[in-house]
């Protein structure tokens, strides 16, 4: 399995430790990725309403790019994924647009290069199986709330591979490395997204409603798969709590940071001291590195 | 039949649903975007009221509200919609009218923040995440919110001071002039 990798801006600052363990994860379990050379933003929230060309043209840039590699595209940030996905969906069927992302970039594009999340390539291509046997370290007892966000399931006729309002990849992969995934009702309410920086009282509201209902159901942690999505829930937590009430202090971890644990990897390898939120009290109950 | 009429002189709905690529005017009402949507309780215009002002052509009142600018582009408003209109492309469309009939932003943050964001990929490539907060800051004049945070996020990696350009960079600069001037034709 080899893809044209592309990590998206948050991944090599805000979202490093996402960075590394997806890369240690894929390693693991025979992925093999290759950086599209010199990618470039996808222009993100701010593009899609500022400008609508460029929304298209910045992600095109990219698929051209590994078009030449005669790879499909693979990606493990929420954000990127759905504009990359969109940018695919506009040009091919929208002509006028296709045009206009050509004159833009000024390179031909037919958006057919294939967009793979890291989440739908573990679950439907490697299976959960395949996951399973390489668990070296099973993350048992452990009790996660997955959190989907907003991009990875949204809107479901342009990124879907998964249920819009009621995913499940993430449960499964949690279950086959051993952890307990609770059953709760926010898995795809919006955290707020950017809004983090221009109305951050906004996001302390939501992320104290979905850090308080993950902790109701009964999770000790959360699983995310979006850079924004860990930041606004583990880095402003402590600004949630308060502004809202208390809440026992809940680390907010990439669902490839488990996933590296359970294959045997060591903190560091997954890059848990990037937390806000120590991560300390889970390892406790799987055992130290090894 | 004067409604018909009227219906059709309604160039802000007209000027919308040919941006947008939606059918704005398909919106009966229901309050299903506006039910789920997570910034509803911080609007005093909803999603579903935004949608029927456009079809009264309220246009000064649609793009002067701060509303439009708090959407967090989540999808859940176009994921449900019965009629399948894509309510956050809508939400889109409006804040770019905004900008461009240069109207009296209530809340000019959010442009602020996407023009910090968009300067940084135009120079670099990729966010430059500490300029683009410097710029961001200083376009808001909100140098309090956060400050505490920086410190932590260079401690632990999660900025770092010098860009990490991409070799594409140039290239970049020349997407963005060229998709200004193709949203000028539009």
């Amino acid at each position: 399995m080899k893809y044209a990798f592309f990590p998206g801006c948050s991944l090599e600052s805000t979202g490093w430790d996402f960075d590394r363990s997806t890369r240690a994860v894929c390693r693991a379990l025979g992925i093999d990725l290759v950086d599209i050379p010199d990618w470039v933003c996808c222009g993100s929230t701010p593009a899609h309403t500022t400008n609508a060309s460029l929304s298209v043209a910045l992600p095109v840039m990219n698929l051209q790019k590994a078009k030449e590699m005669g790879l499909p595209v693979l990606t493990a940030c929420a954000s990127c994924y759905a504009r990359l996905r969109t940018a695919n969906h506009t040009v091919l069927n929208d002509p006028e647009e296709r045009g206009r992302a050509e004159r833009v970039t000024g390179k031909p594009y037919d958006g057919r290069v294939e967009v793979r999340h890291l989440l739908d390539v573990l679950v439907n291509d490697l299976g959960v199986d395949a996951v399973r046997e390489k668990v070296r370290r099973p993350l048992k007892g452990m009790k996660v709330a997955c959190y989907y966000g907003c991009l990875l399931t949204r809107p479901p006729d342009i990124v879907a591979f998964d249920n819009a309002e009621h995913p499940s990849c993430m449960d499964r992969l949690l279950t086959a490395i051993g952890a307990e995934p609770v059953e709760w009702p926010y898995k795809t309410e919006c955290c707020g997204a950017s809004l983090s920086i221009t109305r951050s009282e906004i996001v302390n509201r939501l992320s104290h409603r979905l850090l308080s209902m993950a902790r109701q159901a009964g999770a000790d942690c959360l699983a995310v798969a979006c850079p924004l999505c860990e930041s606004n829930l583990d880095l402003r937590q402590a600004d949630a709590v308060k502004a809202h009430g208390a809440i026992p202090e809940t680390p907010v971890l990439y669902v490839t940071q488990f996933l590296g644990l359970a294959l045997g990897l060591s903190s560091g390898d997954v890059g848990l001291e990037a937390l806000t939120v120590s991560a300390e009290s889970l390892l406790a109950g799987i055992g130290r590195d090894q | 039949m004067p409604d018909t009429l009227e219906w059709q002189n309604n160039t802000f709905l007209k000027e919308v649903e040919r941006r947008s690529g939606t059918p704005v005017s398909a919106c009966f009402q229901c309050h299903k975007c506006s039910t789920g949507c997570p910034i509803g309780p911080d609007m005093d215009l909803l999603s579903s009221q935004v949608m029927r002002m456009i079809h009264l052509g309220e246009e000064l009142q649609v793009l002067e509200s701060q509303d439009i600018w708090l959407c967090a582009s989540c999808e859940a408003c176009t994921t449900r919609c019965p009629m399948q209109i894509d309510i956050a492309v809508v939400m889109d469309s409006l804040r770019m009218m905004a900008v461009e009939r240069k109207v009296e932003l209530p809340n000019a943050r959010g442009e602020q923040f996407n023009r910090s964001f968009l300067q940084s990929v135009s120079r670099n490539g990729r966010v430059f995440e500490l300029g683009m907060m410097v710029a961001y800051k200083l376009r808001s004049r909100d140098f309090f919110t956060d400050a505490e945070k920086t410190g932590q996020m260079l401690a632990k990696g999660k900025l770092s001071l010098l860009p990490k350009k991409s070799g594409s960079a140039r290239a970049v600069a020349d997407v963005f002039r060229r998709a200004e001037e193709e949203e000028k034709k539009r």
